[in-house]
């Protein structure tokens, strides 16, 4: 991916910036963060918020946040909230979930919390069927120390504790944890988003609510998967981060829905589809601006 | 109506008496019974008992009911609790209300339910009865402490509680009312601004405290000061002229005290020590029993756990001495040859004499 498009970093900006727009979600009691810039988690987050608010739940909404950047966010999202451990969420959103039924219960995890430290947690919770929708924060990497390699990082990649790349004789392989938990009958939905792109963030917005509202009609177990950024952890310039989502961790854990409707469709077809429409796009033809 | 009921049962049945309206384990030998009971229980009484996946899970569950307000519990053995206790230091400086049932393969547990192993500054009340009524009473108290302290209490049984039939009777004790949970999470205060937030880390949603750990371990440990000052439980018998005392807890001082007994109707000037809150520590109800005596003996089922803390309370008033020991069957969950009547008069005659007792 190009960054031309990007103003250089490194000499002072000729404008003053300004505020384009104000993206503040309703459900967030103020904006005030450390999170780095070009992280991908803030981006989710203001899209479950908004979720919540336009299925108009937020007075019947508990959340359980994990152990990540992202809990930096506990104590300015506008919802009931519980902090669980590093790992733990699933298994607090299910105690939460049996003694308030009617509640819509969201976990918030990273992927070192769910499927580093908590995998069985989130494995029997989806077996179980417990109508919850656990959200992961997927950027393959264990981004709050620094960028260390999680069960999610990808062959290849780089981080703190795999300095030449990812190796899987010596390090393991990655989990595609969507495909393990939407072959489970207790899920009723499984899908995988991203947040690199406006497409991404717009189907990963319709994600959200499809789990939600699967979750408000009773219908089991979901889990909404969304690639996010973390240039400081994947240790490249802020602007190549969804560049290189697209092209590092988007190659592995290809986005798409894995199970809705009963439907349960694998990573390795959405890969085999995304590879075909790759090939058709470079096929010999009129390119489509010339048309 | 009494009925002549197991320890587990009644155990169960009082946990429900109690208002316990969630639980969650996972099955191990000698805990296993309670689990089976309150599977059957909870959900008559409108609660949810869940047969989780691992311990890990089933105390994640318990918090999460908790945070909701609900009075919520778990148990296993001490092996099992070994594995919960992340989440136990960790709920007692969320301020969450759990008991947890230890119904322990011995008393080899003393130290991990007094001094947990847990991280960071914390403390659990810990309820240790010597029998099937009294296991009754300190259930319900437990979780009327739990919500009054907002402070996880363990109860501490064994083998021969959970599996003892006795004649019990168990209604509602009513330990008076208890201010409103305001700050559990229910899911209705989003989008007010006024939304609640259950936290182990010092984190608040008021923008102006922020995040400050410092002032919330203060916090717990204040706490855990007010709670030392007032939920220690004790029985003493005999000890304003006894010579020697004897000290012991659980179902091992009900031998204790049967032994004691016998031996004063006889003119023996014995006299013995039951702490009942095993945490906090009836230290000043040792001293006070050390001030007389020349001697204080501690029969515990261990290598010497308890004794610790009796050192501690006794302060070098008199000496004290170990009558106890590791005594078990050959499965390792049960009753060993010590816990016998014969037995412990040997040793609190060997105490008196100034004999050494071999462990």
């Amino acid at each position: 991916m190009s960054t031309d498009t990007f103003l250089p970093t490194d000499v002072p900006p000729t404008r003053p910036s300004r505020k384009v727009e104000q993206l503040k979600p309703d459900l967030l009691l103020h904006s005030n963060h450390h999170l780095c810039p070009g992280c991908g988690e803030p981006l989710v987050l203001r899209e479950l918020l908004e979720v919540v608010a336009e299925l108009g739940v937020a007075k019947r909404t508990v959340g359980v946040a994990g152990i990540g950047c992202y809990t930096a966010f506990s104590g300015a999202i506008d919802l009931d909230l519980i902090q669980a451990l590093h790992g733990r969420a699933p298994s607090v959103a299910t105690g939460a979930k049996r003694m308030l039924p009617d509640r819509l219960v969201f976990t918030l995890q990273g992927d070192g919390d769910m499927v580093n430290e908590g995998l069985q947690e989130v494995i029997h919770t989806a077996a179980r069927g417990e109508s919850i929708t656990c959200v992961l924060l997927n950027n393959g990497v264990f981004g709050e120390t620094g960028g260390h390699m999680t069960s999610t990082t990808v062959i290849g990649q780089r981080t703190k504790n795999t300095l030449d790349g990812r190796d899987g004789s010596y390090h393991g392989y990655p989990i595609l944890i969507g495909d393990l938990l939407a072959q489970l009958e207790g899920t009723a939905y499984a899908a995988r988003g991203s947040v690199h792109n406006a497409a991404g963030v717009a189907s990963t917005k319709r994600m959200l609510r499809k789990a939600f509202e699967s979750q408000l009609r009773g219908e089991g177990f979901s889990l909404v998967e969304v690639l996010t950024m973390c240039p400081t952890g994947w240790f490249i310039p802020t602007a190549d981060g969804p560049g290189y989502l697209d092209d590092v961790l988007g190659t592995v854990h290809v986005t798409g829905e894995l199970k809705a409707d009963g439907k349960l469709v694998t990573t390795a077809e959405l890969r085999a589809r995304s590879q075909d429409r790759a090939r058709r796009a470079a096929a010999p033809g009129p390119a489509a601006d010339t048309v | 109506m009494r009925r002549l009921i197991e320890g587990s049962e009644a155990i169960a049945e009082a946990a429900v008496a109690a208002g316990c309206r969630f639980f969650a384990g996972y099955p191990m030998t000698p805990f296993t019974e309670v689990l089976e009971h309150l599977a059957r229980k909870l959900p008559e009484a409108g609660g949810t008992c869940i047969n989780a996946e691992s311990e890990l899970e089933a105390v994640g569950m318990a918090w999460g009911a908790a945070a909701t307000g609900a009075r919520a519990a778990t148990g296993s053995t001490g092996q099992g609790l070994a594995l919960m206790q992340e989440s136990f230091s960790e709920m007692t400086l969320a301020g969450l209300p759990l008991v947890i049932f230890n119904m322990s393969r011995g008393q080899a547990d003393y130290f991990q339910s007094t001094r947990g192993g847990g991280h960071g500054d914390y403390r659990h009340i810990v309820l240790a009865p010597m029998d099937v009524p009294e296991a009754t009473e300190l259930t319900q108290l437990a979780f009327h402490l739990a919500d009054r302290w907002r402070n996880p209490v363990l109860v501490y049984g064994d083998y021969l509680l959970a599996h003892t039939y006795e004649s019990v009777e168990i209604a509602p004790i009513d330990h008076g009312t208890l201010p409103a949970k305001d700050w559990a999470v229910d899911g209705s205060a989003g989008g007010s601004g006024k939304s609640r937030l259950v936290t182990s880390l010092g984190m608040s949603k008021d923008r102006k405290r922020g995040v400050d750990p410092e002032s919330l371990w203060k916090d717990v440990a204040k706490r855990h000061k007010e709670i030392e000052a007032t939920e220690i439980r004790v029985e003493c018998g005999f000890t304003e002229d006894a010579e020697l005392v004897v000290v012991a807890f659980g179902t091992a001082a009900k031998f204790v005290r049967y032994v004691v007994r016998q031996m004063r109707e006889e003119g023996v000037p014995v006299g013995y020590v039951r702490p009942i809150s095993l945490w906090p520590f009836p230290y000043a109800a040792l001293a006070e029993a050390a001030e007389r005596a020349t001697r204080v003996a501690v029969f515990e089922i261990n290598a010497g756990q308890m004794i610790d803390d009796v050192r501690l309370g006794v302060l070098g008033r008199a000496p004290v001495v170990a009558i106890g020991g590791i005594s078990t069957d050959a499965s390792g969950f049960g009753v060993g040859r010590l816990l016998d009547t014969e037995i412990i008069r040997e040793r609190i005659e060997a105490a008196l004499k100034g004999q050494e007792v071999q462990a």
